[in-house]
């Protein structure tokens, strides 16, 4: 049993709360410089120059990449031979997201659903917990921005449509989003399970650096296909037609029930923001 | 690159078109979904002068210390979809935003001889870093939905929708 202070995983989540509020991931900055050095379109290539060199400013000025600081993602695997003492983990998580938005100069962007009051300090986050073997914690902070997420999509297949009903719906969904959600994206996809951790799939497939593959090689074919046939869209760099409307795909799968094929498509804009600590 | 200085003439209007790359200077004012609620229900008694005004689909980060604003983007312009006809109607000087508008946006844009520009969104610290100055003119408590006056230096800006109707997307 090793015992762990809530309050460090309070310093945690704020550390990594301005780490990726201020920087794009490194892969994320790969995949937009090669998609600058490839691109043909001017206004596009404008667009890609742009956030590059934005990304530039924002870490020399530690100022936030994107104004949409976004919904605080958490997600925790917490080693089952750990034991949390001190306040609450949900509080202790509360509190590193509010000091860290508040320190950081960050947007607080999260408000009542109907009454559209904001609770001024960009809390609740949105907490995903794991209990797994060891005696680890380990934490990913993932600030969402809803231009994105606005764009994201669930369809519940049959299971007659298959791998060509996966590619369609996926692709479908990004045509759609066209301009808006701030292209090139990078596309997190949840293959099977249920309503409700198919979703939790598709933004879990967001946390893994772009241009990694899936181990399963069926699955590995799936985000090429997509992929390819995305980029042969045309969106381009904010819309402005190009040659890259997606810096990457990755997709999750989980078992399904017999009677159906659930498909999630959550969407990231460019400025994917990810930072993950090992307690 | 065009140097542009707000507000803009109809011959500069005119000389516009979609996909130029343009740097805008001048005085513009936030407004991004519950500001625009706000500002359609009350026509009437409005915060600030419409005409011939520029609107940033934006809500700021607070500035830090020693800016005049922090990291202040776009936001997607297809949300405001349904007011923006409304206000251009009412003498609204064009927008800035980020994607694409509706069929009866780029209608009301020709209507009215404006355009809508696009700035590139995720950009937002070197947006915030050429705002000179930022005043809170209505609605404080909508925090960073606020409407903010904005003394804006060398935006880099595309022309997204122009007077003519055509459009960059």
């Amino acid at each position: 049993m090793r015992t762990v202070d809530t309050k460090e995983i309070e310093a945690c989540v704020y550390r990594l709360a301005l780490e990726a509020g201020r920087n794009l991931s490194p892969s994320c900055l790969n995949a937009l410089t090669e998609a600058r050095d490839r691109e043909t379109g001017s206004a596009a290539r404008f667009a890609l120059d742009t956030v590059l060199q934005n990304a530039e400013v924002a870490k020399r000025e530690t100022m936030p990449v994107c104004q949409d600081t976004g919904m605080a993602c958490v997600f925790l695997s917490i080693g089952q031979e750990v034991h949390l003492t001190g306040k609450s983990l949900s509080e202790a998580i509360h509190e590193g997201v509010r000091r860290a938005y508040s320190d950081g100069c960050f947007r607080k962007s999260i408000c009542d659903p109907l009454t559209r009051v904001n609770t001024a300090d960009n809390t609740p986050a949105a907490i995903h917990t794991q209990i797994v073997p060891g005696d680890k914690v380990e934490l990913s902070f993932l600030p969402k921005g809803f231009g994105s997420e606005n764009m994201s999509r669930l369809f519940m297949l049959t299971p007659a449509a298959g791998r060509k009903g996966i590619i369609d719906s996926v692709v479908s969904a990004v045509k759609e989003a066209g301009s808006k959600p701030c292209p090139p994206v990078y596309i997190g996809v949840g293959i099977g399970g249920s309503f409700d951790t198919v979703a939790l799939l598709a933004k879990r497939a967001l946390l893994r650096e772009i241009g990694t593959r899936h181990p399963r090689k069926d699955v590995a074919s799936i985000e090429e296909e997509l992929l390819t046939k995305i980029n042969a869209l045309g969106i381009g760099a904010q819309g402005f037609h190009g040659d890259t409307a997606a810096l990457g795909v990755s997709c999750e799968i989980a078992p399904t029930h017999i009677a159906g094929l659930p498909v999630a498509v959550n969407v990231q804009c460019h400025c994917v923001r990810v930072a993950k600590e090992v307690l | 690159m065009k140097r542009l200085t707000l507000p803009l003439s109809k011959e500069t209007i005119a000389s516009l078109h979609a996909g130029d790359s343009v740097l805008l200077s001048g005085e513009i004012y936030t407004a991004r979904d519950c500001a625009h609620k706000r500002i359609v229900a009350g026509l009437d008694c409005l915060p600030f002068p419409l005409e011939n005004e520029i609107i940033y689909y934006a809500g700021p980060c607070p500035a830090p210390e020693g800016k005049a604003c922090g990291s202040c983007g776009p936001t997607t312009s297809a949300r405001m979809n349904s007011f923006a006809p409304t206000l251009l109607d009412h003498g609204l000087g064009g927008m800035i935003g980020k994607g694409e508008m509706s069929e009866e946006v780029i209608k009301a844009l020709v209507r009215n001889q404006k355009v809508y520009f696009a700035a590139i969104g995720g950009a937002g610290a070197i947006y915030g870093n050429a705002v000179e100055q930022s005043t809170c003119v209505a609605y404080p408590d909508l925090l960073s939905e606020a409407v903010y006056r904005l003394r804006i230096k060398d935006f880099p800006l595309i022309v997204a929708i122009d007077s003519y109707g055509k459009t960059v997307y």
